[in-house]
């Protein structure tokens, strides 16, 4: 083994790893799934939404927050994960307001390629109905704030130009609500608008006067099932 | 008096019910058609973003979502500062294909699976064998010539807007996608089943099926629920009839304009709605003639009976028979409303094969957009008549106000007096249901292919209750028909 590398069995499997990466990270890089919402990329992790839990040494851990280390057995796929997961993705869906139909996130969607991945068709758990007002009054973003699965991805990504942050958060645990500072007409300009709807993995946020310009078939999941199923 | 109680009941659209009031002398005195629509609709896109609401409002009918995409997608071009006559022919074009493709299976659907079933086998015959099912058993070429031009209505709606149903196609100021050469092919070109050239074919067989069958019948197809009225539909400028854009035009029952070259942004000032006390449906009328005369009609019939000519020759030929058995008067008879559809899917058919030879399906801009406005009305023609969305939308972008007026609204008076006529055909003297009753009513009413029978059109056949009560409400007598089986002979 190089210098910095550690090794690591995620459900059996032999895997080489870089020294501090997180177990998600190293699932990554040995070809294997751990479904993640949270994570996103470059930013530091928040372990927000669970859905990433793996199991080490009999406890239950998220997978994006802990560090990968020399020797660990990892239990991923087991049928005992995979239930828990599929549960956090209900409550997920229950808990918000999703009309996947007539969202233009459709098809580019996180959140519903998770349910997708799980089959999940209809949830365990009783729909709570929220009712949440929409942020309208910015110039180029909207708000859903009922889609919004408080991952924080935007409050820890999204800065204006000259760095300030522009998403912060109020309330707890499943309350959490995103806020933004709609009162400086400045403060999400349009190229803003579209990081934000970029780094958000559901529909809460939403570029203006965009919606639907890509055709079905040709969005972000449409395109990985497709060379999934040529794949297949 | 009594009162007889007819009750579709259906699953999805709304929940129709039939009442007819007898004097003491059992004479017909009042029928009436109660439809319970989904009217909450409009409240519900209230505060959704402008740019959803094309997705949003086809929702509003599992069988049309497509002439409710098209239609809110032209209200929305207003407000994107543009107007559904001036997008980038690319746009148009893929729109059209698309409401096209809408009509001709919808149109397809109606009539071999409701209305042929009758033709084959003759209304009179074996009501077990009288469905879709019984001509799949008997007429195995025709049913499977129906299944494939419904299926090359889909597919085109399919390729056209991403999915069968509840596509995404159109968009505010335009269209999201193109035809690639290869989805163009696969229904230019197709495969020796299944092209576009077989479709003008077939649908033309149909036509010949419906006039042989006319021939034998006359006086049941020219004399059923025929009644004069008004006739609502767009025109294009020039007088041709055009299902997608144009102006909007009134005719009398002789044919003399009520009124012409109308922009359907001004629409509000030539058309009202009226509430009545016993129904959720509104009634549509035209202003100036007023509530009581204003009634109109809209669908195949007035279509037909609003336009000059049509610009495709096949259809103009058949359409020149058809003008002439009337002597180019209007035509009130309900029953040819088979006729006036089976010459629109076949326009609809020949306008598809034009736009697949034509080269901006393929390449061209997609969008176009202009200075914002706040209020935008949309119009087109949906296979069961004209189709008005109209939304103010605020400087935030969302929705403050959606009124739309459906087809089956506007032919809301029509259906009544529809099945006025039948029950003073058959009810009047009687005192219990007569034999046929419900069949006859249903027939009247499914002429109009109205919403309230879109839940059942799997099967064809509408289920009802019938019900005769007397002067305290009680129960004389009463017949049901479910999906599956029919009541007696009838028509
Ligand atoms: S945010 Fe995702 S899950 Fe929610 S409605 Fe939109 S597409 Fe569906
Ligand atoms: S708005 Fe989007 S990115 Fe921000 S917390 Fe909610 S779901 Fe996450
Ligand atoms: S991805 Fe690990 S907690 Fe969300």
């Amino acid at each position: 083994m190089e210098q910095g590398q550690i090794s690591l069995t995620i459900d059996g499997k032999e895997c080489v790893a870089k020294e501090g990466q997180s177990i998600v990270q190293a699932a990554r890089e040995n070809g294997l799934f751990i479904p993640t919402l949270c994570d996103f990329r470059s930013l530091s992790p928040a372990g927000t939404c669970r859905v990433c839990t793996v199991k080490v040494g009999g406890r239950f851990v998220p997978g994006c927050t802990s560090p990968a280390v020399n020797g660990m057995v990892v239990e991923n796929e087991t049928a005992e994960l995979t239930d828990l997961r599929r549960a956090l993705v209900e409550m997920l869906i229950v808990e918000g307001n999703h009309m996947c139909p007539s969202c233009e996130k459709s098809g580019n969607c996180e959140l519903q390629e998770l349910a997708h991945h799980y089959r999940i068709v209809v949830p365990r758990y009783p729909f709570l109905f929220p009712v949440q007002k929409v942020e309208a009054r910015m110039a180029h973003l909207f708000i859903e704030h009922k889609r919004c699965i408080q991952c924080l991805r935007c409050v820890r990504g999204v800065r204006a130009k000259d760095g300030h942050e522009i998403f912060g958060f109020m309330r707890r645990g499943s309350d959490v609500r995103i806020t933004v500072d709609v009162t400086d007409p400045e403060a999400v300009s349009e190229a803003t608008a579209k990081k934000a709807m970029e780094i958000c993995p559901v529909g809460a946020l939403i570029q203006k006067r965009v919606g639907f310009r890509v055709p079905i078939g040709q969005r972000r999941f449409d395109r990985k099932h497709e060379k999934d199923g040529k794949q297949l | 008096m009594r009162k007889i109680t007819i009750e579709p009941i259906t699953r999805v659209e709304g929940h129709g019910k039939v009442t007819i009031k007898l004097d003491d002398n059992n004479q017909v005195v009042q029928s009436r058609l109660h439809i319970v629509e989904f009217r909450g609709f409009e409240r519900f896109v209230q505060g959704r973003p402008f740019w959803e609401a094309p997705v949003l409002v086809q929702r509003l009918c599992g069988i049309c979502p497509v002439s409710h995409q098209l239609c809110a997608s032209k209200a929305m071009d207003v407000i994107v500062g543009t107007s559904s006559g001036e997008l980038t022919a690319t746009a148009d074009k893929m729109r059209r294909l698309m409401h096209y493709g809408q009509f001709f299976q919808s149109h397809v659907l109606h009539f071999f699976h409701l209305a042929s079933p009758d033709l084959l086998f003759g209304v009179n015959s074996d009501p077990l064998k009288r469905n879709i099912i019984g001509v799949i058993g008997a007429f195995p070429e025709i049913a499977k010539k129906a299944v494939l031009m419904r299926k090359f209505g889909q597919v085109v709606i399919h390729l056209t807007a991403g999915k069968k149903i509840h596509g995404t196609g159109a968009i505010p100021g335009g269209v999201n996608k193109r035809l690639t050469p290869e989805e163009r092919d696969q229904l230019l070109v197709g495969t020796p089943e299944f092209n576009v050239d077989l479709m003008v074919d077939w649908i033309q067989e149909g036509l010949e099926l419906f006039k042989g069958y006319h021939k034998k019948n006359h006086e049941f197809i020219d004399g059923f629920a025929a009644f004069s009225s008004n006739y609502l539909s767009l025109v294009r400028k020039d007088g041709a009839l055009d299902l997608y854009h144009g102006v909007l035009r009134a005719v009398d029952s002789d044919g003399a304009k009520i009124f012409d070259q109308v922009d359907y942004q001004n629409y509000s000032d030539y058309i009202t709605e009226e509430v009545r006390s016993w129904t959720y449906m509104k009634f549509p009328h035209i202003i100036s003639l007023g509530s009581e005369k204003g009634w109109y009609r809209v669908g195949p019939l007035a279509r037909l009976n609003t336009c000059d000519f049509i610009p495709t020759p096949l259809a103009q030929k058949e359409f020149e028979q058809y003008k002439a058995y009337t002597q180019g008067k209007p035509n009130g008879m309900s029953m040819h409303m088979h006729w006036a559809r089976l010459i629109e899917a076949l326009h609809a058919i020949e306008m598809i094969r034009e736009l697949l030879k034509d080269p901006d399906i393929i390449h061209g801009e997609l969008v176009k957009t202009g200075e914002r406005s706040g209020e935008g009305v949309g119009v087109l023609e949906a296979p069961r008549g004209t189709l008005f969305h109209h939304y103010r939308v605020d400087q935030n972008d969302q929705i403050t106000l959606c009124n739309l007026i459906v087809s089956t609204t506007s032919n809301n008076e029509a259906m009544n007096r529809g099945v006025t006529w039948v029950a003073q055909k058959v009810i009047n003297g009687h005192k219990e249901i007569p034999e046929g009753m419900l069949n006859q009513v249903e027939v009247a009413i499914r002429a109009y292919d109205p919403c309230l029978s879109c839940a059942t059109h799997a099967v064809g056949q509408m289920p009802l209750e019938l019900v005769l009560q007397d002067l305290d409400g009680n129960q004389l007598d009463r017949r049901i028909k479910n999906v599956g089986d029919f009541d007696g002979a009838g028509t």
